[in-house]
């Protein structure tokens, strides 16, 4: 993998990013917004605090983690599939000096940069709000970046490995819906079966939420076995994508 | 001076071997034409020299370099016109020559006067904003044309360049290439029009199954065999041309 060519790719798809963003990004942005003001605001008026903050206070940090978790699936799923088979944008560029390391490499990274794009919008929206306490929310944004590419790198496998762009609502349905609903946004996993509890552990957005909410409270010391939980799977996953795009794409 | 040599190439789909021990120079200079039905493993054969894919056994040296370890190397050299378009929809078509320019590291101070350059070599010139799904099929076939040479690139790879063009559209296709030709590119293309081999190659294979079956000067082929080059073509395929 060559980190220059790897930009080159990342270039384009910031370049095709800026053409189209104002139509991509308000609804990317609309639905977090939405979950906030109807679960926060409208379910929140009948739940009493959760660990000594008001029920849209608890959900708000969450909202940055599952936004950021969304924009790269998004990208590494359906985009990163279009681009493979109907764009045929990966032959392309496999024509030029980019290999398909450098090629596959760009993808997560892009993924990740639309992580950090979403999960700081979201940040600087509920500041707005008065929903976050501590500026030490912003070191989330690191975090951020390498659960991107957590996420990249299992919807790259994911794609390497589908029958078609049809088996994707599996994907989402049986995985990327559970996640979120269990992951400790919308209420804390203590309360719950010790079964549901023990699954999130491990699945990434469980601990980039507990990054978030942790931050946005000003504590850094708590989520250090989550963070040391996301250094970990970003490295194990590594290898994986690469492998199984090079076979998937070159034949 | 060897451009491309092939040597006992061969590439297998699986259990399916698409090319079957071929061996082939392309010299400097010359327009070397893969003729054969469809499947015959002329695009395969096109892969395998722009490195887009290695091959099962035997070995591809482009430049002098070897096509499974030097990669980047070769394609940084070479133009590729593919089969099918890959023109980028989200860019514009300025945008897309600029964007493609990038992955060969060239800036767009050199790569932006060097597009207008060829928009007019294209006759393109009025379309540089306009979107790619805007352009009839010709002009998509003429925009890839420039953007392989965007590179200034040694090797013109041309896989089909001019499949699915009307008349006019594919004489304008040829001209271009002749005007590339006269200027010295070496060109290595795939084709199944028989006109269009006699009018740009100075040598031709025809493959079939996987193997080249004859390969020589057209005009070689045509006085051993009789008749024109396709007529040389059906004896030696042994079989009617797909459409």
């Amino acid at each position: 993998m060559n980190i220059k060519r790897a930009f080159r790719v990342w270039q384009r798809h910031f370049t095709v990013y800026t053409k189209l963003y104002k139509s991509s990004f308000a609804l990317n942005f609309a639905e977090p917004v939405l979950y906030l003001t109807a679960m926060g605001f409208g379910l929140g008026a009948f739940v009493s605090d959760i660990k000594g903050m008001p029920y849209i206070n608890f959900i708000a940090p969450g909202i940055i983690a599952s936004s950021a978790m969304f924009a790269v699936v998004y990208e590494c799923t359906y985009s990163t599939y279009v681009r493979i088979h109907f764009q045929k944008t990966f032959d392309a560029i496999l024509a030029t000096p980019v290999n398909i390391d450098d090629l596959i490499a760009a993808e997560m990274i892009w993924g990740a940069t639309k992580s950090i794009i979403y999960g700081t919008t979201i940040i600087i929206v509920i500041s707005l709000f008065g929903l976050v306490e501590s500026p030490l929310v912003l070191l989330a944004i690191p975090l951020i970046f390498i659960t991107g590419l957590i996420f990249a790198e299992l919807c790259l496998i994911f794609v390497a490995k589908t029958p078609g762009i049809d088996s994707f609502n599996y994907f989402y349905t049986l995985f990327m819906t559970p996640m979120f609903l269990f992951s400790g946004i919308f209420f804390p996993l203590d309360g719950m079966n010790e079964i549901v509890a023990n699954i999130a552990w491990f699945t990434p957005l469980y601990h980039i939420v507990n990054v978030c909410r942790s931050f946005a409270a000003g504590d850094l010391g708590t989520p250090m076995p989550d963070i040391a939980w996301l250094l970990v799977v970003v490295a194990i996953l590594a290898p994986y994508p690469f492998r199984l795009m090079r076979k998937y794409i070159i034949k | 001076m060897n451009i491309v040599s092939a040597r006992e190439l061969t590439k297998d789909y699986g259990a399916f071997r698409a090319v079957d021990s071929i061996d082939f120079d392309i010299l400097k200079g010359e327009c070397f034409g893969f003729l054969g039905p469809n499947g015959a493993g002329k695009t395969t054969v096109m892969k395998t020299i722009y490195c887009f894919m290695p091959p099962t056994s035997g070995k591809v040296t482009v430049f002098g370099m070897d096509a499974t370890e030097k990669q980047s190397g070769i394609k940084a050299r070479i133009g590729v016109m593919p089969q099918e378009n890959n023109l980028d929809p989200d860019l514009s078509v300025l945008e897309n020559l600029i964007v493609y320019a990038r992955y060969f590291d060239i800036p767009q101070k050199k790569s932006l006067p060097k597009a207008l350059e060829l928009f007019g070599f294209v006759d393109l010139k009025d379309k540089a904003g306009v979107k790619i799904d805007q352009l009839s099929g010709g002009m998509k076939h003429r925009l890839l044309l420039a953007r392989s040479i965007i590179n200034d690139p040694d090797l013109l790879v041309l896989d089909e360049p001019t499949t699915g063009l009307d008349p006019h559209n594919r004489h304008s296709v040829w001209d271009l290439l002749l005007r590339l030709k006269a200027d010295g590119m070496t060109i290595v293309l795939t084709t199944h029009y028989m006109e269009e081999a006699e009018k740009l190659c100075d040598h031709v294979a025809i493959m079939d199954s996987g193997k080249i079956v004859a390969t020589g000067a057209p005009k070689d082929l045509m006085a051993a065999h009789g008749g024109n080059l396709e007529d040389v073509y059906l004896k030696i395929t042994g079989r009617r041309l797909e459409y």
